[in-house]
């Protein structure tokens, strides 16, 4: 198999020596990690009485990160699933993004559930104990499905490059390395039989991908939807979910491509134009998630129910700015700086894509908090922590480890694997050969 | 046993009384579940005459020969297992009549003790209610409602919480992992969360038992148990009883028969006479607790605030039309 020298280079460029900034950034997300850490000790030691959590908000920014994690991992189901079947040649060069995004964001979002359960150490009788009835243990098995096909797809795509890696003779790796791709290649040396086998197996995984990932948002929306809760239940909300998932998938995917960029100088692999492309996407995407709001809101806000009415007054006064930036700027800015043609640069649209994804996270906390803080009796406390919630250290330094992890595992994995798939960009030279 | 006694004057009085409960539990469960067994003096054996006295579950005072009392081994899995069926051919309802509750706090003192809940965890809570700026305010006791479509239990995802067949709905803190799902789940915020742990000191030797809820367990979910283990014993609930108005009626819907110690009333009559109701009975939840609305009250409704503590004064200070 004859691979270019320039483009291994390229597409691999931590796997033979490791950078001083690699080292720092590093280093840098491991002591945010590590404080995280150090959070979690002291909610499991002095209790969940750490958190802000309290009787009436039992659920706060950990269940808020769970759903948002759990979006991100759309990244992988619109871009290489639905791209992969659709044929579409400018995908090539991301969708390994795509993937690693999937797969990483699928392991973190769980561990913010795990934070909330107030007994980490019973979390087996989810197992051993299991009722159907309960949309938890729905969640369980989607979840659990969703991360095996995805690890399968990424897997797949990975077997290919494995086999580039273990050809090429010259890789100054230690020898640990070469034997791991020589175990993960699987013998691939790339006769038409088991391309035709890859290929074929890709294309099953990424339509079962696509309905797993619907499957899996919509159960996860439908924790809040089954219950009596104002705002939470909703018939809209399963189509919401996965719409507003799908708008997180692409607003991640954008950001992260714009870091690779720059720190390993793709500028020659990705270009404007996949910024163009996932910019329009995301703006279409933004348009129906837009709509979804405005249509839940509404309605609420039009009739007479009186938990509705309180629950839109206290999201239009004392959370009034979360709410315009949440609903009104997330949405409309992408909207305008992308939909108009003279403001699509590449800074533009990555500028767009954070506010879209800020925006998205401020959502699901308007949508999680507020319902929580009006309950059908009113609360009557003189304790303040039980009136409003508000988040403590612990929460915060857990959600920026999630981050930090995020960071980290994609590090990781770009020391012993290509960022950018080997293979498929090989297939791109090969077409171009072909004209 | 006798070391319970001997202790009786140094610890307090709410000590003292949790400890005599135990016995009054251990009596009761053996008696129910493992069956009284005291060894018989058959056989021709003569006893030295040291004699012992005993409370048999039916309240009789007993008294037999010390050789004669054999240590019964408590069948905690059979208790469990009788905790969650509950009692066969009934069903509790209560019946809280608004009328007559001028917050006095006696039910939530009452319960806490009983159920050795920490002071800021109320299983029956008092809310200063008003449903619109024309009618007046009451006060509105709110314990579990227990109800016949509980939406706790629906949602529950391992089987913690569970509805029995006397339509008492109770909690296994054993087997909760406390997801909090029913909290968020329950429309009557009746459930609270055990956010640390809440350090209380259990008698030598206690069992656990889903229908006490004693001990509270950290990380668990805990809520009114409609006193369980009273109604097993054929007795009002904490809050029935310790009530100076009579507020709270409990009973049988069954025997069509509610009590609040002093009067006992026909349940259906009470509340066809009273013109009786459920709180929020568009929810669907079903719930077995009933109120008489707050007509003719007898105290008006500020005598509940003006002397209470400072911290229960701030709870009511936004109370108004809703």
């Amino acid at each position: 198999m004859q691979t270019d020298k320039n483009l291994l280079k390229d597409l691999t460029p931590e796997i033979e020596k490791t950078s001083t900034s690699w080292y720092i950034v590093f280093s840098v997300f491991f002591i945010i990690f590590a404080v995280g850490v150090y959070g979690l000790i002291q909610q499991i030691t002095k209790g969940h009485i750490v958190t802000g959590m309290r009787d009436n908000v039992v659920w706060g920014v950990f269940i808020v990160n769970f759903i948002f994690f759990m979006g991100l991992s759309y990244a992988g189901a619109i871009l290489s699933g639905a791209l992969h079947l659709f044929h579409t040649a400018w995908r090539r060069p991301v969708i390994r993004l795509a993937e690693l995004i999937t797969v990483i964001s699928l392991v973190i979002g769980p561990f913010f559930i795990f934070f909330c359960i107030g007994r980490l150490d019973r979390l087996y009788y989810l197992f051993i104990y299991p009722r159907i009835q309960s949309p938890i243990t729905w969640d369980v098995i989607a979840i659990m499905t969703d991360l095996v096909g995805c690890f399968i797809y990424l897997y797949l795509s990975f077997i290919e490059d494995f086999a580039i890696l273990r050809d090429y003779k010259e890789l100054d790796v230690p020898n640990w390395k070469k034997k791991v791709y020589k175990t993960l290649s699987l013998g691939f040396t790339g006769t038409p039989a088991q391309k035709k086998i890859i290929s074929s197996a890709k294309t099953i995984m990424a339509t079962m991908i696509i309905a797993i990932a619907i499957i899996v948002y919509s159960v996860l929306s439908w924790i809040f939807g089954v219950t009596l809760q104002p705002g939470w239940h909703s018939t809209i909300f399963g189509p919401y979910f996965v719409i507003s998932a799908v708008f997180s998938g692409t607003a991640i995917m954008i950001i992260l491509m714009w870091i690779f960029r720059k720190i390993y100088n793709l500028e020659k692999y990705i270009t404007l134009r996949h910024f163009k492309n996932l910019g329009v996407l995301l703006i279409v995407i933004a348009a129906f998630y837009g709509y979804f709001t405005f249509s839940d809101y509404l309605t609420k806000w039009y009739g007479s129910i009186k938990m509705d009415s309180l629950l839109i007054d206290k999201l239009f006064s004392d959370y009034s700015w979360l709410f315009i930036f949440a609903n009104y700027v997330g949405i409309l800015l992408p909207i305008v700086i992308i939909g108009l043609p003279r403001f699509r640069t590449i800074r533009n649209i990555t500028i767009s894509a954070v506010i879209a994804l800020i925006a998205l996270w401020i959502n699901r906390y308007l949508i999680v908090v507020p319902t929580l803080e009006t309950p059908f009796l009113p609360i009557q406390d003189s304790r303040e922590a039980w009136n409003i919630y508000s988040p403590t250290w612990v929460e915060w330094s857990l959600t920026f480890a999630g981050i930090s992890v995020f960071g980290m595992l994609f590090m990781l994995v770009s020391k012993i694997a290509p960022i950018i798939s080997i293979s498929e960009m090989q297939e791109i030279d090969e077409e171009e050969l072909l004209k | 046993m006798d070391e319970i006694n001997n202790n009786d004057t140094k610890s307090n009085s709410r000590r003292s009384f949790l400890k005599k409960f135990g016995i009054g539990v251990g009596i009761a469960s053996v008696a129910s579940v493992a069956g009284f067994s005291l060894a018989k003096g058959n056989n021709g054996n003569s006893y030295s005459g040291d004699m012992v006295k005993l409370l048999t579950p039916d309240g009789k005072l007993v008294e037999v020969p010390k050789e004669a009392i054999q240590a019964v081994k408590l069948d905690t899995d059979k208790m469990k297992e009788e905790a969650r069926k509950g009692l066969s051919g009934k069903k509790f309802v209560m019946v809280i009549d608004l009328a007559k509750c001028k917050n006095a706090r006696k039910c939530v003192d009452a319960c806490q003790e009983g159920h050795m809940l920490p002071k800021d965890h109320e299983w029956i809570k008092l809310y200063l209610l008003q449903e619109n700026s024309e009618t007046s305010r009451y006060w509105f006791p709110r314990p579990c409602f227990h109800c016949d479509k509980p939406m706790c239990v629906s949602v529950c995802p391992v089987g913690a919480t569970y509805k029995r067949h006397d339509g008492i709905v109770l909690v296994d803190n054993e087997r909760c992992i406390g997801c909090k799902f029913c909290m968020t789940g329950c429309p009557y915020s009746a459930r609270v969360f055990n956010w640390k742990d809440p350090e209380v000191k259990m008698p030598e030797g206690h069992v656990y038992d889903p229908e006490l809820t004693i001990p509270p367990i950290e990380g668990t979910v805990g809520k009114c148990v409609f006193c369980a283990d009273r109604a097993r014993k054929n007795e009002l609930p904490r809050c029935a009883t310790a009530c100076p108005m009579g507020v709270i009626y409990f009973g049988d819907l069954y025997e069509d028969t509610v009590t609040n110690g002093v009067e006992t009333v026909r349940f259906k009559k009470l509340l066809a006479d009273r013109g009786g109701y459920r709180y929020r009975e568009d929810l669907g939840t079903l719930p077995s607790v009933f109120y008489l609305p707050p007509t003719q009250r007898m105290f008006p409704v500020e005598r509940g605030i003006d002397n209470q503590t400072d911290e229960i004064k701030e709870r009511y200070k936004k109370a108004g039309p809703r």
